[in-house]
């Protein structure tokens, strides 16, 4: 039997939690779809659960961790009733309201839930580099999680590909086992903030790789190597090392959507500027599945407030 | 824990998991590593449901160094199947509950 709701949030990191403490507060009784465990940035929690010290969050004077930050996020949202699913939707239909939505088996005839407003904050993903032998040595010395592998890397030579915060962020932590981190970048500047940047610089453990992308990671059993080309001269190097972090950037896990929701032309969802509202009427996006800009926790959050209001509203302008 | 998962260290490994007639599901975790407390309430879900077929263990690789080296665990979570005290399948990588389920089915 399709179970009817009226509000569905799908994804559970900042944005999806905020959205239900507001949604739930407003007896509204939200079913939040949280996602399945994964080790890329696509489950329960969201990218927050593959951070540490997470500093920037307004309210915690001396940081909190990630892992903790999201756990007390999720017990506010169950306080005012909110209810949490451990399952990943395979399929969704928008074409008219109330929405359906599938759990498990995306071909079953009847949908496991219909929504009468959905709110999508399913989040970002890490990129992997795409390069041959990285499928086959991830966690063999390839990883997309500093803080879960790090400590396996004691007195090594690492290497961290990107030039964000989160590749600076994961440098800086590397250095406290390793002892080199080199940053591989393809340009010869960073993205990331200053603060990141200036303390990268000062770190005697990390040095930097310009100008140079990684085409090839070496090794039988466990990476022995990298192989990099320079971005200007396609000259091919090789640099010993035993592991590499991949930090290249994210993209939006919004494939669910494609073809029924309006998406920019880098996949992210479009919504209405200044609301949280999609092309269609009663479905709203927030945090990092439609930002490609900000991509702040706190953002997040504060989008997942604005969907939780926008729908909402948008209930009770069309009755019950 | 579910006292049906049993905390193995590197002095009780070899008596465990090689003394044991069923096969046992090793989780080699940490308390820092956020991933693995994403998968703890799946692996207490399979321990119950599949209980007397499959044993799981958790060795706490801050501790437990030695075991971590032998089987050259290099991130985690990673979880290990031994049949007759061999490892025999190995995932890493925090996974759904159904994948999971499908990796070791052969086993239960």
């Amino acid at each position: 039997m399709t179970e009817r709701r009226k509000v569905v949030i799908i994804g559970s990191g900042p944005a999806g939690l905020t959205a239900a403490i507001y949604s739930a507060r407003a007896t509204l009784e939200p079913l939040v779809i949280e996602g399945e465990p994964s080790s890329n940035s696509d489950q329960p929690g969201g990218q927050l659960m593959l951070t540490t010290e997470v500093e920037n969050y307004p309210g915690f004077v001396d940081g909190i961790m990630g892992p903790e930050l999201m756990g007390v996020m999720r017990s506010q949202a169950i306080r005012f009733g909110a209810e949490m699913r451990t399952a990943k939707v395979s399929r969704v239909d928008l074409s008219s309201a109330p929405f359906s939505l599938w759990i498990g088996d995306p071909n079953a005839d009847e949908p496991t839930v219909s929504a009468d407003s959905l709110i999508i904050a399913t989040g970002a993903r890490s990129l992997m580099l795409g390069c041959p032998n990285e499928d086959r040595l991830l966690g063999y010395g390839v990883s997309t999680c500093a803080t879960c592998d790090g400590f396996f890397f004691r007195e090594q030579h690492v290497a961290v590909a990107g030039g964000g915060d989160s590749a600076l962020e994961e440098a800086m932590f590397l250095s406290r086992f390793a002892s080199k981190v080199t940053i591989i970048h393809r340009r010869d500047e960073l993205r990331a903030s200053k603060i990141m940047q200036d303390r990268a610089r000062a770190n005697p453990k990390i040095e930097f790789l310009w100008n140079s992308r990684v085409i090839d990671i070496m090794g039988d059993t466990k990476v022995s190597g990298v192989r990099v080309q320079n971005t200007l001269t396609g000259v091919e190097s090789a640099v010993a090392l035993s592991g590499l972090f991949v930090a290249i950037g994210h993209e939006p896990n919004s494939s669910l959507f494609k073809g029924q929701l309006e998406l920019q032309d880098n996949g992210y969802i479009r919504t209405i500027e200044g609301t949280s509202r999609t092309n269609v009427e009663g479905v709203f996006a927030c945090g990092d599945v439609q930002d490609d800009y900000y991509r702040q926790a706190i953002t997040s959050a504060g989008s997942g407030c604005m969907a939780a209001i926008d729908a909402e509203r948008w209930l009770e302008e069309h009755g019950e | 824990m579910s006292e049906k998962i049993v905390t193995l260290s590197d002095a009780t490994f070899d008596e465990h998991v090689k003394g044991s007639d069923i096969p046992v599901l090793v989780d080699f975790w940490a308390e820092w590593c956020g991933p693995c407390k994403m998968i703890s309430p799946v692996l207490e879900e399979i321990a119950a449901e599949h209980e007397g077929k499959i044993q799981i263990g958790k060795l706490n690789i801050d501790d437990n160094l030695e075991i971590t080296r032998r089987f050259d665990v290099m991130s985690i979570p990673t979880l290990i199947l031994f049949k007759d005290g061999q490892p025999e399948v190995r995932l890493i990588g925090a996974k759904p509950k159904a994948q999971l389920v499908e990796e070791i089915s052969a086993y239960l």
